[in-house]
């Protein structure tokens, strides 16, 4: 794919640019008549712009915040779901030399409120619903923000100081700010445990660089079709779905609902040609499938598997996209006969699930990274396709395994460009992080012959769902505050119990109940009620009785380390585990 | 005009013939994900059946860290 007659011809040459505004503004003038963002709906299109139009919107957006004293290094956060104004806001922060922090649409208002302020936004862009939750909690009379652009508003909204999308314009012509490689482009935050947010401070230069990298193993150009599902504040999908294909001149397709039915019928619609997932919905997809082949009639399904069959042995080496096509065409007509290779990251992809799409015909780059190494630091190459693993190091990328145990097995450090400068206001947290020039992942990996990158858990006490949410246990405990047992502490059972996977990870709590109680119905109810108070993706899935007082520190903070070691010492994973 | 009990029990109902799970077994404070055995794109799906029945449109977000059918019917309800 890297040979590919349409690439590299005609993207700008990152290696000229300085920054992301910089690149954006030759990509838009080079490729002014292209199409650029097509926002759909479930059936309807809500907006199709060329280069030229999205440039003449962010530049109305950008004169309005210029004038009202938006400059070099200002802070300009967005906070939007799925939609063409998250890049029209993205390059009007960078045209003004400003630092972008995208946040998730995902948190709470809460969690959204404690990150604006932690960043010293001077500039919100949001949608409607978004604002409104934020001003109605309680710390919102501290926020201090001087601008606020909201999306959606329906008429006559309060829109407590905020200004409507359509009227952040202005009649002056905004000035382009250049920035150097090194400063800032980016504020990205990164879960944190116990309230400290964790805000990894991104260059122009991480960016450009890791750009580089991804096109050059998957070139754009003008005529591909980049389908967004992802928000665009996903570092993957900020990096392949916006900053990768425009600077290529390629087509973004935003698409504003997750709902796996339009999910699938915009691929032939808008003839994808990549797309970025995470598991969960690549598993959705695979499900959709599959049900589609077992309800062929005997005969179709005998020359169906037989077809697959010849399409894995003929692609076991390598792809070959052509032959799949036309060996397997009803399965690639459904992915819009235009599908070239599905991304995905953000959490571990089950093995079998990669296979499953591969002896389709269908790639998945299947990647590994983090959010601060920018979006991935290996990258299947297909050379030849390896499910079992996460491939090999990106160029420019070194990795190296610390302390490895007698099967190779060690947490994996990186070091590159494309890692982090630092994390926002915490130098304590970031020499923690990155060591003599070394990123320390927490995860844990080792090479196999071939070079690629196998993982197998965590030394961190924390979950990656499915759906690519980071999940640390010290943040869902207050949930569980009043719980009538004499201490709790909730875990990763991973972290108790390594299991040399990363597949299944879930939170467990470890109660210690007062004495002479015993674990009730009545408790059970009370936990499983407090559990359920949480989002479904932070919810606790188990729970062990333990018989002993939990170690703590002077300050009386549970000792996590050591609690874990004495559970392991003394308990079996199968045998004290209880679902609940 | 529906009240927020007939909303609840259409939803129970929808819900129930869509991901074959015994009508009697789910309640209006349940957790969904957990009685009806789904993950969040599986909850998006039965939306689209809530929206074609109840003729309405709720984008993506006002269900959101929505978990259980009465929650889901005020939501319905006020879009009604």
């Amino acid at each position: 794919m890297a040979n590919d007659p349409h690439s590299q011809v005609v993207m700008i040459d990152l290696g000229r640019q300085e920054s992301l505004g910089s690149a954006l503004r030759e990509a838009v003038d080079k490729f002014a008549g292209e199409t650029c963002l097509i926002e759909a709906d479930r059936e309807r299109e809500n907006h199709r712009l060329t280069f030229r139009q999205y440039n003449d919107m962010s530049m109305r957006l950008a004169g309005f915040m210029q004038d009202r004293g938006f400059r070099a290094g200002s802070r300009a956060a967005i906070i939007m779901t799925n939609q063409s104004r998250w890049p029209v806001s993205a390059y009007a922060v960078f045209y003004s030399g400003g630092v972008l922090v995208p946040l998730d649409y995902k948190l709470t208002a809460a969690e959204q409120l404690a990150h604006l302020k932690h960043c010293h936004a001077e500039v919100l862009i949001t949608e409607y619903h978004i604002w409104r939750a934020i001003t109605q909690c309680d710390g919102f009379p501290d926020l201090s923000i001087g601008t606020v652009i909201v999306t959606d508003a329906p008429k006559n909204a309060e829109m407590q100081g905020a200004i409507p999308w359509d009227e952040a314009r202005s009649a002056n012509e905004p000035v382009f700010i250049p920035r150097k490689r090194s400063d800032w482009a980016c504020i990205v935050y990164s879960s944190g445990t116990g309230g400290r947010p964790k805000g990894c401070v991104m260059t122009h230069d991480n960016y450009l660089e890791q750009c580089a990298s991804l096109t050059a193993l998957y070139p754009f150009w003008p005529g591909v079709r980049y389908l967004s599902i992802l928000p665009s504040n996903h570092a993957i999908d900020f990096m392949v779905g916006f900053i990768g294909p425009f600077v290529c001149g390629a087509t973004v397709v935003h698409l504003r609902t997750l709902r796996p039915e339009f999910v699938r019928e915009s691929f032939s619609r808008y003839k994808i040609t990549y797309v970025a997932l995470v598991p969960l919905i690549l598993k959705n997809l695979q499900a959709g499938l599959q049900a589609r082949f077992d309800e062929l009639p005997p005969v179709k399904r005998f020359v169906f598997n037989l077809l697959r069959a010849i399409n894995k042995a003929m692609t076991k080496s390598q792809p070959n996209l052509d032959l799949s096509r036309k060996l397997l065409k009803q399965v690639h007509e459904g992915f819009g006969g235009e599908l070239r290779a599905i991304f995905t990251g953000g959490a571990f992809s089950d093995p079998g699930m990669l296979q499953f799409f591969y002896d389709l015909g269908i790639q998945v780059g299947n990647g590994y990274g983090l959010t601060e190494a920018g979006t991935a630091l290996t990258l299947n190459d297909f050379k030849p396709f390896r499910a079992d693993t996460v491939g090999r190091p990106l160029p420019g990328v070194e990795l190296k395994i610390l302390n490895p145990d007698p099967d190779g097995i060690g947490q994996v450090a990186a070091h590159s460009r494309t890692i982090m400068s630092n994390y926002l206001d915490d130098p304590e947290l970031t020499a923690e992080t990155i060591v003599d020039g070394w990123l320390m992942t927490g995860d844990l990996g080792r090479f196999d012959s071939m070079g690629h990158l196998q993982l197998f858990g965590r030394v961190k006490n924390m979950i990656v769902t499915e759906e690519g949410k980071n999940v640390y246990p010290e943040d869902i405990e207050s949930a569980f505050e009043g719980l009538p047992v004499k201490e709790f502490c909730v875990f990763a059972a991973n972290y108790i119990w390594p299991e040399r996977s990363m597949l299944g990870e879930k939170l467990i709590i470890v109660l210690h109940l007062d004495d002479e109680k015993v674990f009730d119905e009545t408790l059970k109810q009370d936990l499983i009620s407090r559990n359920n108070r949480l989002l479904n993706f932070k919810r606790i899935s188990g729970y062990v009785i333990w018989d002993e007082e939990f170690p703590r520190t002077a300050s009386m903070k549970i000792k996590r380390i050591v609690l874990a070691e004495q559970i392991r010492a003394r308990f079996d994973r199968q045998e004290s585990l209880k679902e609940l | 005009m529906r009240t927020i009990d007939d909303i609840t029990g259409e939803i129970l109902t929808l819900a129930s013939t869509h991901f074959k799970v015994d009508r009697e077994n789910l309640s209006p404070q349940e957790d969904f994900f957990k009685s009806l055995g789904i993950d969040s794109l599986q909850a998006l799906e039965l939306l689209t059946r809530l929206e074609n029945h109840f003729n309405v449109e709720l984008p993506d977000y006002e269900v959101q860290g929505v978990s259980d059918f009465q929650t889901l019917a005020e939501r319905i309800q006020s879009r009604l």
